[in-house]
């Protein structure tokens, strides 16, 4: 009981400093001669505490595979016209996740020998790109195996990741965390962000920008022709116009973007420079349609349809639609950090706004303080001296606990808080055990030193075994919970642990060194 | 203070006969957690955003809030679902509640319009936070929930019969399923929203409860060796006396530490430190009056006789 060797005393204290070191990032400001690359362990803010957005965005798969099969229903075209093949029903089924044409009679065997052609190993992948077969009609099938659609998926979603990385970079806000969710979901988490509408529509916009001509033979009020679409404008939806479905330009061929204010009309302008091919293509679309009208999609909205004055060839162009300074701005990032694979909906939000966080900061943090005071003077009444000693492990254990937390970079939340202080009113538990077992040992006449050892080892058994059972069930909880319920399961196990030593191997060292220094006649029970 | 206890909860040698009560505490908390399962059934639990889905936002108006003005503007906008109420100490916080809708697309847009009849009805509102969850999520996330919380029960079962007898595991065991049942029941008629958090309040409750059980059943388990020939009824009584001021005591801080937040925690967690505090109370309770007991009938002849024949 008494007997600490100079190497475990040194090392109970070197544990504690090494929590107060690990802790200290939360409590000062980094120093400036701290070096860039060195760790800054900090515990995170949740939201409700910073204020900001959380988002979960979920990727529309299906528009992917939608995409694929278009593509794919142009190269079967292609693929059969080439090899002078004939065929009929040459259509995406997008429910079976396939392409289905059917050959002339008797050329089946030619039209799979020529369609095979589609047939690829992309390097890395791990399945064929498609796979033929011949359905009981005769006509044939061109399926993507699941695996490819979910590699297809996969790839999709990282490059979507990417994207809103450089859009939101580009917006100004710091600190952002990005990060896959599950198959085909991205969790976006924006802390102390004060315009979240702005944030989610600069993250929710596709931002697929197309040039497109207007057909101007199209006769209101009739069916449109082949290879035609109505597109709506953007600012009046009412109103559209028909317009060729082929792209002239893809916005993919967009190299720059910037907003600026027209020097004649004052307005705000967006100016765009396109690569080598996009400017090639812009200047022989518009050198062959001087005059006609020429529409800018973005997603499925016309933003204007200005008249061709004459064939542009530097590649580089200007938006003008009614814009504001902001929505300039927004849209000139949008395009320059490039279209996203697919839409994304937002599945799940929240924001919570800067003066809500510090009204909660406020209120939580004065009633957590209360609670602790009120701890720390129920062991001193109840426990005196002893109770002290358990009064300084508690705050050990706080600060251990924080420590810990911050190497993990947990988040921390209200609801986390007030776990961390209900866990500090467990961890007295073991004091509060220990001092019972030892005042029972003095009322069955053992002396001073005696009850003390004979009090903390019959304690140790009860400690045990409550705080692993209590610990065998958060484990379980956070290998099985949803996220945040894991998140708190983590805190309770940190908690349990860092209790386990504070309320007894610390506590049992300043006994110790207050029964060596003090030799008293009686214990303070 | 600082050197002796200044008081003690119960005096030294206290000898409560709670197995006279063991009827009484089963009986009554056997009417409890029915009333409780019936609660949950009718009018069930009043789930919030996180299990129900829906879209909720958070606003101050400049003025004390006008509650028919704003429910007019939404009723215009279309939004015949809103629901408002109150919330915070002022007169200028309003919650307005959304159902969930369709798809992710139509939520957003409702948002919109929410915050635009807003600004019709109260020009110079603060949206202080916006939460919007869909119906698929909160699914998952609940029953995500269900099962981690039956494998961490199964963990413990496993556990205490590994450590103590098979008596002791199922007592611990049902008295927490009892026990959860009761928050539940509390939630319920309190009408504090069932959320993500409320789940982590139960879990707290669930983890101090076990505290609870394993030391009193550690004290049995002791006394079962120290006194061969004490009939089971007197020894669970005896330890239950003896690790009573321990009870109160670890009982008595945890309730002074939620004790603060549950009057002054503000919204965000005052509804988690109410279910605390009932947690505890049940928790001590049943320690006593339900796992005690329970061990007791289950043990009345099996655990005495296994260490030592019953002499008279």
């Amino acid at each position: 009981m008494l007997y600490f060797s100079r190497l475990k005393t040194f090392g109970i204290l070197l544990l504690c400093g090494l929590g107060l070191l690990l802790s200290l990032p939360n409590i000062t400001p980094r120093p400036g001669w701290w070096p860039q690359a060195a760790p800054w362990p900090q515990v995170h803010l949740g939201l409700d505490l910073s204020g900001g957005s959380y988002l979960l965005l979920q990727l529309d798969t299906n528009a992917i595979t939608k995409q694929d099969l278009n593509t794919l229903v142009d190269q079967a075209r292609q693929t059969l016209l080439a090899a002078r093949l004939g065929y009929t029903g040459l259509r995406a089924d997008p429910a079976n996740n396939r392409v289905l044409v059917h050959p002339l009679a008797g050329q089946a065997t030619q039209a799979m020998a020529a369609l095979n052609k589609l047939v690829t190993f992309a390097p890395g992948a791990g399945s064929a790109s498609v796979a033929l077969s011949t359905l009981p009609d005769g006509s044939i099938a061109i399926a993507i195996p699941s695996a490819t659609r979910a590699a297809r998926v996969s790839q999709a979603v990282t490059q979507a990741i990417t994207i809103i990385q450089r859009r939101i970079d580009g917006s100004g806000v710091l600190n952002p965390s990005i990060a896959r969710q599950g198959q085909d979901e991205i969790v976006v988490q924006l802390p102390g962000i004060s315009d979240p509408e702005r944030v989610k529509k600069l993250i929710g916009t596709t931002a697929h920008m197309t040039f497109q001509l207007v057909d101007t033979n199209a006769v209101p009020g009739q069916p449109l022709p082949m290879g035609d679409e109505e597109l709506p404008f953007s600012n009046a939806p009412k109103e559209s116009l028909p317009v060729f479905s082929t792209v002239a330009v893809d916005g993919a061929d967009l190299e720059n973007a910037q907003a600026s204010t027209d020097p004649q009309t004052g307005q705000w302008v967006v100016n765009f420079t396109l690569n080598s091919l996009g400017s090639r293509e812009f200047a022989d679309v518009t050198a062959a349609n001087v005059g006609k009208p020429f529409a800018i999609v973005l997603d499925g909205k016309i933003i204007e349809a200005p008249n061709i004055r004459e064939p542009i060839t530097g590649g580089s162009g200007q938006i003008s639609g009614g814009f504001t300074a902001r929505s300039a701005t927004d849209l000139a990032l949008l395009l320059r950090a490039g279209a996203l694979p697919a839409p994304l909906s937002i599945v799940e939000e929240q924001s919570v706004g800067p003066e809500l966080g510090a009204d909660a900061i406020r209120a939580g943090a004065l009633s957590l303080a209360v609670g602790f005071v009120l701890v720390l003077v129920f062991m001193a009444t109840f426990y005196g001296l002893f109770g002290w000693f358990a009064n300084v492990a508690l705050v050990v254990n706080l600060i251990l606990m924080l420590g810990i937390l911050s190497v993990m970079g947990a988040t921390l939340t209200l609801p986390g808080m007030a776990g961390i202080l209900l866990t500090l009113g467990m961890a007295v538990d073991a004091n509060i055990l220990i001092n019972e077992r030892v005042r029972e040992e003095v009322k069955n006449g053992r002396k001073g030193l005696a009850a003390l050892e004979a009090g903390y080892k019959r304690a140790y058994g009860t400690i045990f075994d409550s705080n692993v059972t209590t610990l065998l069930a958060h484990i379980t909880l956070f290998i099985f919970g949803s996220p945040p319920v894991r998140g708190f399961a983590v805190t309770i196990c940190a908690g349990i642990v860092t209790s386990l030593f504070t309320a007894t191997v610390l506590v049992r060292l300043l006994t110790s060194r207050w029964y060596v220094a003090r030799r008293p006649a009686s214990l303070p029970v | 203070m600082f050197t002796k206890p200044l008081f003690r909860f119960v005096p030294d040698g206290t000898r409560i006969r709670f197995m006279n009560g063991r009827f009484a505490g089963l009986a009554v908390s056997a009417v409890l957690s029915i009333g409780s399962l019936i609660l949950f059934f009718h009018p069930g639990l009043n789930m919030g955003l996180d299990f129900r889905g829906g879209v909720v936002l958070q606003v101050e108006t400049p003025q004390p809030a006008n509650f028919s003005a704003l429910r007019g503007a939404l009723a215009e906008a279309g939004l015949n679902d809103a629901a408002l109420q109150a919330f915070g100490t002022g007169k200028n916080g309003v919650l307005i509640s959304l159902e969930s809708r369709a798809n992710a697309a139509q939520t957003q847009t409702a948002i919109n319009e929410a915050i635009s009849a807003l600004n019709k009805a109260a020009p110079g509102s603060k949206i202080l936070s916006t939460q919007a969850i869909g119906a698929s999520v909160s699914a998952t996330l609940f029953a995500q929930g269900l099962e981690a919380l039956g494998l961490s029960f199964v963990m413990i079962l496993i556990y205490i019969w590994f450590r103590f007898e098979w008596q002791f595991a199922a007592g611990a065991v049902t008295t927490l399923i009892l026990d959860t049942t009761k928050a539940i029941g509390f939630m319920v008629l309190t009408r504090i929203p069932f959320e993500l958090v409320t789940i982590a309040a139960i879990l707290t409750i669930i983890g101090y409860s076990t505290n609870d059980k394993v030391v009193v059943y550690d004290r049995v388990r002791e006394n079962l060796r120290k006194y061969k020939t004490l009939p089971l009824r007197e020894l669970i009584d005896l330890s239950i006396n003896e690790t009573l001021n321990r009870t109160l005591g670890t009982s008595g801080t945890v309730f002074l530490a939620a004790l603060p937040l549950a009057l002054f925690g503000g919204p965000a967690l005052s509804g988690f430190a109410w279910i605390m505090l009932f947690g505890i109370v049940v928790g001590t309770s049943s320690s006593i009056f339900i796992a005690a007991p329970i061990l007791l009938f289950l043990g009345e002849k099996r655990l005495r006789r296994t260490n030592a024949p019953v002499k008279k």
